[in-house]
């Protein structure tokens, strides 16, 4: 049977892992070649190095990063942040990546996320979504972002139903974008797996947007990770768990509770177990 | 942690380029390993290897045109038929077989059987394609490269096709994603695996090393 997946996440700025609260207050954690080999001793299923950099200068820092995290650390790395191109997806895969995120590019520009998926496969494009809850009756810009004649403008314009929005820029930029039909979007348009993060939540360790995870998770056939907000290995399984009130997702990532060494993969693992989540367990 | 405790092989293994997807990965394993690895499309590379890595991810018909383009689909099967050890990973599995349902096109026909979606197998709706993850293989442990492999090893798939075999006897391992698929083929010189050794941790690594021990080192 197919286990549900934990997700360190490793945000790298200018070659060193940060992580910050609410995108903001970026504290220093570590090594990135150090802290990968630590969490895939640890048993972690999967990593995901999201490129914070904002300097163009140091943007080859992250291909260095995935070059020498991948001669040491053999299961697979996702890496996102600055994509933009399906030339840099190239770059990225062939420095060892396995699975690239695109974020404000695919919003921007959907046909480079078509072109890179066509090129290398659905499987290795991930579509991250930055998502916060739009204010209760009050609808935002309609698709502001978005040129005239953007393929799918109308289809997935928010609407006073719409629950949550599409960010972009790291979580500056509203898009008009409601985040469910996105979501759908990308998955019609190639991509393998969503990484969706709740704005709302991440930084606070109250848990993930439960409420967001399973719609999304429900709404499209594609894999999808859930991020922001984990505080504690209960709520990893909460986002993991198939129940009414849980958020169907089949991976779940989190960043400051293994940093910081709050908790440990093994640990986190073990209180899944419990709760009747499928769990991989690696062998020396 | 497998670790290497022989000569490395004077010829390097080649591993199979046809322009798919990450070879770096599959090249990195078997340097960690302490084994010379290249990438070749060159079919002539192909007669002296001592073994052939056949690695490969996206979609079935590019992949079939590229092989057929270079020479490189009956330089692979003459390779295999001459004896030549070979791993086919993921996509390198599925071509192995006669024919695929992707893109309905003619594979290089060693494995009989075809190649079929998820999506179209009438698996549970709510199952998830890709089949992306860690999953666990039931093992047959008839072939030496599996033996000493647990039985609860759990190792990384990402694919929405799998392989439907025609043949039981080439089948040595199976996996339960809403049906049970093939997911190692093995008989005499030919392994081949639907999820990524290269991607699944320490017994990932272990399954290329048993490869080159039991395969490809006692034959040179």
């Amino acid at each position: 049977m197919l286990t549900k997946r934990i997700i360190p996440c490793l945000d790298v700025n200018a070659g060193r892992v940060v992580k910050g609260v609410s995108f903001v207050d970026l504290r220093d954690a570590g090594d990135p070649v150090e802290m990968a080999a630590f969490y895939d001793r640890e048993g972690a299923d999967e990593l995901v190095f999201l490129d914070i950099t904002a300097s163009s200068d140091n943007r080859d820092t992250i291909i260095d990063v995935v070059k020498r995290v991948s001669e040491k650390v053999f299961i697979p790395l996702t890496v996102g942040g600055g994509v933009r191109t399906s030339g840099d997806v190239r770059n990225l895969l062939n420095a060892g990546a396995d699975k690239v995120s695109m974020n404000t590019a695919a919003v921007i520009t959907p046909s480079a996320f078509a072109e890179a998926a066509d090129a290398f496969g659905c499987q290795c494009m991930v579509v991250a979504i930055d998502a916060r809850r739009t204010q209760q009756g009050g609808a935002l810009a309609p698709a502001d972002l978005l040129p005239a004649g953007h393929p799918g403008k109308d289809e997935i314009a928010i609407n006073p139903d719409s629950i949550w929005e599409v960010f972009v820029h790291g979580g500056r930029t509203p898009t008009g974008i409601d985040a469910v039909k996105w979501a759908r979007y990308m998955a019609e348009l190639g991509a393998g797996e969503v990484l969706l993060t709740s704005m709302d939540a991440d930084g606070h360790k109250d848990g993930y947007d439960l409420e967001l995870t399973r719609i999304i998770s429900d709404a499209i056939h594609i894999p999808v990770i859930a991020s922001g907000g984990a505080g504690s290995p209960s709520h990893l399984a909460d986002a993991l768990d198939g129940g009414e009130n849980g958020g169907h997702a089949d991976a779940a990532l989190a960043a400051s509770i293994f940093h910081f060494g709050h908790f440990s993969i093994a640990e986190t693992k073990q209180e899944l177990v419990k709760r009747n989540l499928l769990m991989r367990e690696a062998h020396d | 942690m497998a670790t290497p405790d022989r000569m490395p092989l004077v010829e390097p293994i080649a591993i199979v380029d046809y322009g798919a997807g990450n070879l770096r990965s599959v090249q990195k394993a078997f340097e960690h390993l302490g084994h010379q690895a290249v990438f070749t499309s060159d079919p002539a590379d192909l007669k002296n290897a001592p073994a052939i890595i056949f690695p490969g991810q996206g979609a079935s018909p590019p992949a079939m045109t590229a092989l057929k383009r270079d020479g490189m689909a009956d330089a692979v099967c003459d390779a295999v038929a001459s004896g030549t050890p070979f791993f086919g990973v993921c996509l390198g599995l599925q071509l192995l077989l006669e024919h695929s349902e992707e893109g309905n096109v003619g594979c290089l026909g060693i494995v009989p059987g075809t190649v079929r979606g998820f999506s179209d197998a009438g698996i549970d709706e709510g199952l998830k394609v890709p089949h992306m993850g860690w999953n666990s293989v039931k093992f047959r442990g008839t072939h030496s490269v599996f033996k000493g492999i647990p039985e609860d090893s759990y190792f990384y798939f990402v694919h929405s096709y799998f392989a439907d075999l025609t043949d039981d006897s080439w089948v040595e391992g199976s996996t339960a994603y809403g049906l049970d698929f093939t997911s190692v083929v093995a008989k005499g010189n030919v392994v081949a695996t639907q999820f990524h050794p290269e991607k699944s941790g320490n017994i990932g690594l272990k399954l290329y090393d048993n490869f080159v021990k039991h395969l490809v080192l006692k034959r040179v």
